[in-house]
Order: C-alpha cells, then structure tokens, then sequence
C-alpha cells in the first residue's frame, strides 16, 4: 500500500518536476502563466456574478453572459489547473503540508460545489428570470457565495508564496 | 544596471517615511494589497479579453460593438484606480524592489504602450461610435488593435510576476 506521503515524494521526484524545481527559469514562467490564467479565471466569473447579484449588465439576459462568460471561464480554469499541478509537483509534500495551500484546495472544491449546485438548480428556473435585473435570492446568494469563495482561493494562495519558500 | 543618483535618494528616502514603515512592519499588508492588485487586473484583463473577442463577433453578438465596448471599459475604469492604488502601496512598501528592477520598468513601458494603443482606438469613438464597423479594412484594424491591447496586458502581467525573481539594482 502505497502511503499518501510517499506518492508526494514519488510526484516530486519525477523528471519534470525536478525539472520545475532545479532549472531557475521553469518556475517563474510556469507561475507567469499560473497567475495569467487565474486572472482571466476571476475577472470572467466576476463579470458572472455580478451579474447575478445585479451590479452589472442588467440590461442583457444572464443566459446571454453565461453564454459569453463560460467558454473563457473554462480555457482559464483548465491553464490554471494545469499550471498550478505543475508548481505543485515540484515540490509537493512541502505544499501538501502547507496550511494557505490546503485551505485553497478546500474553497476551491466549495467553489466548484457552488457552481454546480448552480448549474443543476438554480439555473434550471432560468426562463422565468433571465431578463430580470434582480435574479432570485438563491441566484444572487450563489454569486454572493462564488465571489467569497474566490476572494478566499486568491488570498490563500498569495498566501502560500509568502509562507512557503521553494527548497532546491 | 545604474540608476540615477535622484532615484536612489527617492527610493532611501521613501523606505523610511512613516506610511512605507508602516507597510513594512505588518507582514499581512504586503500579500493584501497584492491581492487587490491581482483581482483588479483580472477585472481588466478578463473585460480586455472579451472586447477583443468582441471585434470577432465570438462574445456579445447581440450587442452592437460600441455598445459592448462601452460595459466592459466601465469594468476597466473601475478597476484602473484600484490597480494604481495598490501598486502605489506596493512600491511604498518596497520601493527599491520596484523601481530599480528592470522587470518593473519592462512592465511600465508596456503600460505606456497600451494606453497610447487603447487612445488611439477610443479617440475616433468619441466622433463616430461605429468608427471601427464603417469598412471592412477598418473592421481588421480593429480587430489588431484589440488584439494588441491584449497581448500588452498579458505582458503587464507577466512582467509584473517576474518583478519577484528578476534582481532589483
């Protein structure tokens, strides 16, 4: 039986993350494009959910914003993910033990719970609303929750940089 | 690199005003800001992306362009004065980290190079708001110009990044 610290030892010692964590360069790119990516990431589910908490775009559908906001929403959470792995590995048990990394990974499963919750219940009720400036109460709440949520995901991981000193 | 004796004299005498002082000495101050930093610019970033994606007819089809130009430039304006506030705090806190980094001067010379690009695609808006759609060859340089205007946000971000690994001084 393989233990959960051995698979972190075993991740960190791969060819590319030894890569990532040994050649001065990776780093800081993989982090360029980490941080790109998260950038677009919360600017498009912020453009989102102030919609549905009513600060912006009322006067266009949410269907409409969703429609325009996701595909970008998605492109960026996928460079984020994969990004953010990469760092990761590089120095996995270290990160695994870190309390701003783990917290991260927790609001980012809360995150991912809401906008599914959003997506199978809320949004179901669409028709009746999407033109509405002001959206129903668990619409506005799940946006409410999200913008939270990410606030928490972004802290945490500036967090994790100031906590946190990459070992060679 | 050098830096001119003035900038020197600037970045001591910055480091210890009460207000720089006060930034340094709370360890939580520096990660904050930096924070607000970041969701400014995803709010620029993210409305640059979707204008530009706009002038392809890919986001907001039902709107006209000017009219969808006009809701995502209300985000950026909003977030510019956030953006410059927070990097403010940032270089008081660390003002020879900043300044005197080539990364840092990279990423304001691309700043620079941005706005004069976004002027000149808002200065013939203000006469004509379909400037941009009234020709086909107008149409691409629209389309080049927002591409443009993204591609240099991206390097404000990424050179911003790489402010913490290049060397100051």
């Amino acid at each position: 039986m393989v233990t959960l610290d051995e698979l972190l030892h075993g991740l960190k010692e791969t060819g590319f993350a030894t890569a990532i964590r040994e050649d001065g360069a990776w780093f800081p790119w993989l982090e360029s494009i980490h941080v790109l990516g998260v950038t677009i990431l919360i600017g498009s589910i912020g453009l989102l959910e102030l919609r549905l908490i009513g600060l912006t775009s009322l006067n266009r559908p949410v269907s409409r914003v969703l429609k325009d906001v996701l595909p970008i929403t998605w492109g960026a959470f996928a460079v984020s993910i994969i990004s953010g792995f990469l760092l990761f590995a590089s120095n996995a048990p270290t990160y695994a033990a870190n309390a701003f990394f783990l917290s991260k990974a927790v609001l980012l499963v809360a995150a991912g719970l809401n906008a599914f919750g959003f997506h199978t219940f809320v949004e179901r009720s669409i028709a009746k609303w999407d033109s509405a400036a002001r959206t129903p109460l668990p619409a506005r709440l799940s946006g409410v929750f999200s913008l939270l949520m990410w606030v928490g995901i972004v802290v945490c991981g500036r967090w994790v940089g100031f906590t946190l000193v990459p070992t060679p | 690199m050098t830096h001119p004796a003035w900038l020197d004299r600037f970045c001591e005498w910055l480091k210890v005003t009460p207000f720089s002082v006060a930034l340094q000495s709370a360890s939580w101050a520096v990660p904050l800001v930096q924070t607000i930093h970041i969701f400014a610019i995803g709010a620029v970033i993210a409305s640059g992306l979707m204008i530009a994606l706009r002038t392809l007819g890919w986001v907001a089809p039902d709107q006209t362009l000017a009219r969808a130009n006009l809701r995502l430039l209300r985000v950026i304006w909003w977030a510019l004065p956030v953006l410059l506030f927070s990097g403010i705090l940032m270089i008081s806190a660390e003002p020879a980290r900043s300044l005197e980094n080539p990364a840092f001067l990279l990423k304001m010379g691309l700043l620079l190079l941005s706005i004069v690009v976004n002027l000149a695609y808002q200065a013939p808006l203000k006469r004509d708001p379909d400037f941009w759609e009234l020709s086909r060859s107008r149409r691409r340089l629209g389309q080049l110009i927002a591409f443009l205007s993204l591609a240099l946000w991206v390097g404000v971000i990424v050179s911003g990044r790489w402010i913490a690994y290049v060397e100051a001084g």
